[in-house]
């Protein structure tokens, strides 16, 4: 199963590889991962997608949360949570439809940040099944380019925390 | 006062109550050398390679529960240490490193001597340190004290550059540090210790599987006091063997792969393990899912990554091991001993009928060593009261199969990573600690060419290490292998009889003494000999190349299926049984 991961670091140099590393050096798989500072400059958050059983989740976490420099490991997927990404997409369309590809990027609120004579660059956030969805429908019109961010995660207000 | 970086690294190793520092010199650490030149309260052994400075480290904590210092220079003097950090780390042992670097404006220039061995050390370091500011030295070093030490020991590297030990600052140590994210758990949860407490009572077959755990939070007492209260035999890892005392009628001695038929014939037929501090290995458990097949598992560890990681646990508990039994024999405490006997007689009745089935046992021949037999031979003169460190391979394991380990701390092996060449450094660093106890390395002829060079180490500093080779002119456990799963096919692990080098003259080259045995009547005389000489000996013991390790479990075998060797179907003159 996919597991949204969400971890509060040091903002140090060498945590990011020490991260990383404990999924490489396990042969676990980072789907995902994005990181910026918090409101406290020496903290930083990462959000990680995985994917694994439950025994492998279970090992991740306790490894993460092993860590010297992870301060909290909160495992989102199983509470209430948002989630967004986003892409940047660099479209190619034929003269015939460049009003089509306007069309979608309105139907997914997408903002065009970019337009050269051949080319429309559209800036899209949204959950997983929105930015796939956003994809399929552009594909057609020819996609020269697309760059995703990662995703990022935070849980809903009220809910309670499921820490490990 | 201002002082120098070197000068507030000394300052702050004698704060941390550092008295030997194993160490290598280059251009990088030259700073901090020029201060030890005649530092009266630091003394530097200098091995003959760091590989040897990071083993004596780890021989030296092991032996003496403090933490083991080392002080190598950049580049290839860092990456020297990087198999005896791998050691130390697989078998959580405090040791911390300290490299040189080159200066920080060169760092990431592929200057002289530069390696990034903050880098190459992460995945086998519990924590490492770049020291990128003259003015965190001090704090740095505290807290790499502090982490190493403290919750699953481990080794910790800080990295040097070498204008952070030549520049000045105020030199305070700080009294306390607080690193938010790192609190490790000690007291156990105490419901979950009642719900172990009450396990161990209903338990009809219940075995004590013990770890390195046991030694290194200095709990064998408690483990004694559980063991004998409640009349539950111990198994042990190669990392616990001393945890528990190797004569006492409950010991089963090691478990797994190359473990006792009746440690591996209880444990598979147990309806509870008590495991503490120790994280079922593969090489203990085999086949995990032919494993205990019964039986409940409790499993007590400090480590929270070590439970569940490849066994089905049902009483978890997070602490420290000595903690946990303190609390857990708090409540056992109220049981009448006698009732115990007699709920676990039928075990111990079968556990004494499976160690008078198949003993640990060889072959005895009239004309050639047995290489078990100079084992049982060492165990007897020494009386079991000496530290003993091996080397990896067949050594290795029959030490742990014929000595009897009375106390902690004094087996010294390696474990988890398995490197060969670990054992005479270990020694080495060991000796050091305990100036006046007998110190002994049983070797194999393939790992001891592994850090021969240590020799030099051992006699300028007058040690007076004995070091028992069992010349088998082969890599014995390779060629064992080969011999049982490879047809015969004895593939590169044959050393070539004129290519073992005459170990007698080697030890003489470096000052050393040298001994030999031929026959297993000089077997006596040789060991005799050695512990009478107070100097460092070699003892090259020509023994048996054909002899294997036994019983042994295959891979991929669960711990009951094992294999034995012909010496113990036929019983015949001298069976030597391992009560
Ligand atoms: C550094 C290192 N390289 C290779 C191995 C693989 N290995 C395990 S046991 C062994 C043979 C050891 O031979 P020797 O030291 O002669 O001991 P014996 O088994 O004969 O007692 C080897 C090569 C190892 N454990 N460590």
């Amino acid at each position: 199963m996919r597991h949204t991961i969400s971890l509060l670091v040091e903002n140090k140099f060498g945590v990011l590889s020490r991260v990383a590393g404990l999924f490489s050096g396990r042969g676990f798989n980072i789907e995902s991962l994005s990181v910026g500072e918090t409101l406290d400059p020496q903290i930083s958050l990462m959000t990680i997608v995985t994917q694994g059983d439950d025994r492998i989740i279970e090992q991740i976490t306790k490894q993460l949360n092993k860590l010297i420099d992870v301060i909290k490991v909160v495992d989102l997927t199983e509470m209430d949570h948002v989630e967004r990404e986003m892409i940047l997409i660099k479209i190619t369309p034929k003269p015939e439809d460049r009003a089509e590809t306007l069309r979608i990027a309105e139907i997914f609120r997408g903002r065009i940040v970019d337009s050269s004579p051949r080319t429309y660059t559209i800036q899209i956030t949204g959950d997983e099944k929105k930015i796939e969805a956003a994809i399929e429908l552009l594909r057609p019109m020819g996609i020269k380019e697309l760059v995703r961010t990662g995703k990022v995660a935070i849980a809903r207000e009220g809910v309670k925390k499921r820490e490990m | 006062m201002k002082l120098t970086g070197a000068e507030i690294f000394i300052e702050c190793l004698k704060k941390e109550k550092v008295d030997t520092i194993f160490g290598y010199p280059g251009g990088v650490v030259l700073n901090i050398f020029d201060l030890l030149y005649d530092d009266k309260d630091l003394r530097v052994i200098l091995t003959r390679h760091e590989q040897g400075a990071t083993h004596a480290a780890d021989g030296y904590a092991r032996a003496s529960g403090k933490p083991g210092v080392v002080l190598v220079t950049s580049g290839p003097g860092a990456t020297n240490t990087v198999t005896g950090i791998a050691n130390a780390f697989m078998d959580s042992i405090p040791v911390i490193i300290f490299s040189g670097q080159v200066p920080t404006k060169l760092i990431g220039n592929d200057a002289f001597q530069e390696a990034d061995i903050v880098g190459i050390s992460r995945p086998c370091t519990k924590y490492n340190y770049l020291v990128k500011d003259i003015r965190d030295i001090a704090s740095i070093i505290k807290e790499a004290f502090h982490i190493a030490t403290s919750g699953r020991p481990g080794p910790v590297l800080v990295d040097l550059p070498k204008d952070v030990t030549a520049g000045k600052s105020e030199f305070i140590y700080p009294e306390e540090i607080n690193i938010r994210s790192y609190n490790p758990t000690y007291a156990g949860n105490r419901w979950q210790i009642k719900q172990a407490a009450v396990a161990i009572a209903k338990a009809r077959k219940p075995v004590i599987y013990a770890g390195g755990g046991v030694i290194l939070s200095n709990a064998s007492e408690e483990l004694i006091w559980l063991a004998e209260h409640t009349q539950i035999p111990v198994a042990m890892t190669l990392m616990g063997l001393g945890g528990f005392p190797g004569d006492d009628s409950l010991s089963l001695g090691m478990l797994g792969m190359h473990g006792s038929y009746y440690a591996n014939m209880a444990i598979h037929n147990s309806d509870l393990i008590i495991a503490i501090g120790a994280r079922f290995d593969d090489r203990v458990t085999g086949r995990v899912e032919g494993f205990a097949p019964d039986a409940k598992i409790i499993h007590i560890d400090i480590d929270p990554t070590s439970i569940r990681k490849n066994v089905r646990v049902d009483i978890p508990i997070v602490g420290d091991v000595k903690l946990v039994l303190k609390d857990l024999n708090e409540i056992l405490k109220d049981e009448v001993k006698e009732q115990w006997s007699e709920i676990r007689k039928a075990w111990l009745k079968q556990i004494d009928e499976w160690k008078r089935e198949r003993p640990l046992t060889y072959a005895w021949d009239e004309d050639i060593i047995k290489p078990q037999f100079v084992i049982e031979k060492i165990y007897e003169l020494t009386k079991g009261d000496a530290i003993i460190t091996t080397e990896v391979g067949q050594n290795q394991m029959w030490t742990a199969q014929f000595y009897k380990f009375h106390k902690p701390r004094t087996l010294l092996s390696s474990g988890g990573l398995g490197t060969m060449g670990y054992g005479f450094p270990a020694a080495i660093g060991a000796q050091i600690a305990f100036p006046d106890k007998l110190v002994i390395d049983i070797a194999g002829d393939g790992s001891i060419q592994m850090n021969i060079q240590e020799l030099a180490t051992a006699v300028i500093h007058k040690l007076k290490i004995k070091v028992a080779i069992l010349n088998n002119q082969y890599l014995g456990m390779v060629r064992q292998w080969q011999e049982l799963f490879f047809r015969e096919r004895y593939s590169y692990s044959y050393l070539h009889t004129e290519q073992v080098p005459d170990f007698v003259k080697v030890a003489e080259a470096y000052g050393a003494v040298g001994l030999r045995a031929k026959k297993p009547s000089e077997v006596e005389p040789v060991i005799k000999e050695a512990l009478r000489i107070k100097n460092t000996v070699f003892m090259d013991f020509f023994v048996d190349w054909r002899e294997k390790v036994f019983p042994m479990v295959p891979a991929g075998g669960a711990i009951h299926e094992m294999i034995f060797g012909e010496e113990t179907k036929q019983p015949e003159k001298k069976l030597k049984a391992v009560k």
